[in-house]
């Protein structure tokens, strides 16, 4: 029992869900609070997670739950983008009136769920952590009810993620039957046994993954998903599940399926750079921002699993750093389309950002500098988180990969480029409204500034994540 | 007449399986019917698992599958849910009506 100490997050993430629930239910308007008391109990979840930390391989449940850097690092990430989340979208809900108290709560669950997903270590915990993940997240997709955009974007969602889930599924009742265990450990030592027939299983499982973090050819649901759901749903889709779905690929690959590196190395190498190529073109016409975003994260998705592709620890510690900027990036983005306000209503078109700096030039300011990273330029964060992945596939002499994830580097820096031709050259549009959101102010400072300052102290991050070794 | 081997269990579930997924891809008329497909999905899993569980003596697959039950019966809650609104605000479920969001 000693090292329940070890659950304790989930446990106590999982409790106040219920407690707010309930609390929701017998206090009339009441859904501030909530809001507030779930941002709290981020906080508490997050400082349980830090006083628990170990250097050791803590097994839990039968082996069937892992604690390790690895699941501690990752954890402590989500539930960081999961506070940055809701202090941000905090006035937006607020103002279009999607905080109910069903929304903490969801948001509660899925990070729960996500939780479950980073540390799990065996098929059935794995599944339970990915449904708890995804069913809040189809409720918050169509959480504006009387849109029909939000509503078409749930619906959308669901076929498509349990598309995925059922595929995912399959393939783990393959790996079931013919490795003879749900346990990684297990179904890593005997994957020999039958490998061609487990073969199946990986690539089903490989499917149902991708789905889930939106790689070519599996990305179809994202652009329509990020377009129709709420904009603060669409930061959460854009951050969070990102960071589970990636981990649970590191998972995978590195201890169930370690042994078939042969077979599935060629996948990834697939999805990285269909990934890499279809972000680029297929922004290039977009005039939704939401959906260039959505276009833009799969390109990023790509040159993540470029580094997991490569099969080193340092390929796998470089794609987390990727990952870490990209969220950080991201989150700048969507608090400047936060404060795009007028009379009420939200703007998120690419016309409407024509002209911002006449009007608004810190927003536009941030929103050049994120821009720039997110399009790689140095030396702005974005820039280093290529540069890493790069490097860890070069050293592998994987040059074909390198050579087309920097050529759709610069092609992506088309879209991004004219957005910033865009904000700053075009004719003024109407001004904005003078926000006021604290939140959103904190989030998009902390945000650009750490984008802007990364080259100071990069050794800060990278020392954080090289004590992730898995193989 | 031959015995009812593991094959035969998971050739079925292979079969059942490959229904669900030709149901969603290729049915234009009825969100109810991708409903149906998504459950025919899950059901081929189950077969599997209960039919794997059986031949290699080893009770998780029968676990497993009293899990996805449960999971695939709130998934239908919530899509079922989602169609409703859905409903609501366009009037209509038919498939290839579903184009408000398009890029």
């Amino acid at each position: 029992m000693a090292n329940i100490i070890f659950i304790l997050p989930e446990i106590f993430i999982s409790l106040s869900a219920m407690f707010l629930l309930i609390f929701g239910v017998f206090k009339k308007n009441s859904s501030a609070t909530v809001y507030i008391l779930a941002i709290i109990t981020l906080i508490i979840s997050l400082i349980l997670i830090i006083n628990s930390q170990t250097n050791h391989e803590i097994y839990l449940f039968n082996n069937s739950y892992k604690i390790d850097q690895l699941s501690n690092l990752m954890k402590i990430i989500a539930i960081i983008s999961g506070i940055f989340f809701m202090l941000s979208s905090y006035d937006y809900t607020k103002l279009t009136n999607l905080s109910n108290v069903e929304y903490s709560t969801l948001i509660l669950c899925s990070i729960l769920g996500m939780l479950v997903m980073i540390s799990s270590y065996d098929l059935i915990v794995f599944y339970i952590g990915l449904e708890l993940q995804s069913l809040p997240l189809y409720v918050l997709a169509a959480f504006n009810r009387n849109k029909i955009q939000s509503s078409e974007a749930g619906l959308k969602y669901f076929v498509l993620s349990a598309l995925s889930s059922g595929i995912l599924l399959y393939g783990c009742s393959l790996l079931y039957g013919f490795s003879g265990s749900t346990n990684f450990y297990t179904i890593s030592q005997n994957i020999y046994s039958h490998e061609t027939k487990n073969v199946f299983g990986l690539v089903f499982i490989l499917v149902g993954l991708a789905f889930k973090i939106s790689a070519v050819p599996f990305h179809m649901w994202a652009p329509d998903v990020y377009e129709g759901s709420p904009t603060s749903v669409t930061l959460f889709f854009a951050m969070v599940p990102k960071v589970a779905a990636l981990t649970v690929f590191i998972r995978f690959l590195y201890v169930p399926f370690v042994n078939l590196i042969d077979q599935w190395q060629a996948i990834i190498i697939f999805l990285s750079l269909s990934s890499m190529i279809f972000g680029a073109v297929a922004a290039i016409g977009q005039k939704n921002l939401k959906r260039l975003i959505a276009y833009s994260s799969i390109g990023h998705m790509g040159y993540a699993l470029a580094g997991l592709a490569v099969g080193t620890n340092s390929g796998i510690q470089n794609s987390i750093i990727y990952i870490c900027i990209y969220l950080i990036m991201n989150l700048g983005i969507f608090c400047c389309l936060f404060m795009m306000k007028r009379n009420g209503k939200f703007f998120d078109n690419l016309e409407d950002l024509s002209g911002l700096s006449k009007n608004h030039p810190v927003i536009s300011l941030s929103l050049l500098i994120l821009l720039f990273s997110l399009a790689g330029i140095p030396p702005m964060a974005g820039f280093f988180a290529k540069f890493y992945v790069f490097m860890s596939v070069i050293e592998k002499s994987m040059y074909f990969l390198a050579i087309v994830g920097l050529i759709s580097t610069v092609v992506s820096a088309f879209y991004y480029l004219k957005i910033i031709k865009i904000i700053y050259f075009d004719e003024p549009k109407e001004k904005y409204d003078n926000v006021n959101f604290i939140g959103v102010k904190i989030s998009l400072t902390l945000s650009t500034l750490l984008i802007l300052l990364y080259f100071v102290y990069p050794s800060g991050l990278i020392n954080l994540i090289s004590k992730i070794n898995i193989i | 007449m031959n015995e009812i081997n593991l094959i035969h269990y998971l050739t079925l579930g292979a079969i059942i399986f490959t229904i669900g997924i030709v149901g969603i891809f290729l049915n234009r008329k009825n969100l109810i019917v991708i409903l149906m497909s998504i459950e025919l999905l899950l059901l081929a899993v189950n077969i599997n698992l209960v039919s794997f569980s059986i031949f290699l003596n080893d009770l998780n697959g029968q676990i497993f599958t009293l899990f996805i039950l449960t999971v695939a019966a709130a998934e239908a809650a919530i899509g079922l849910a989602i169609i409703v609104v859905y409903y609501r605000n366009s009037g209509t479920i038919r498939v290839q009506e579903i184009d408000s969001l398009k890029g």
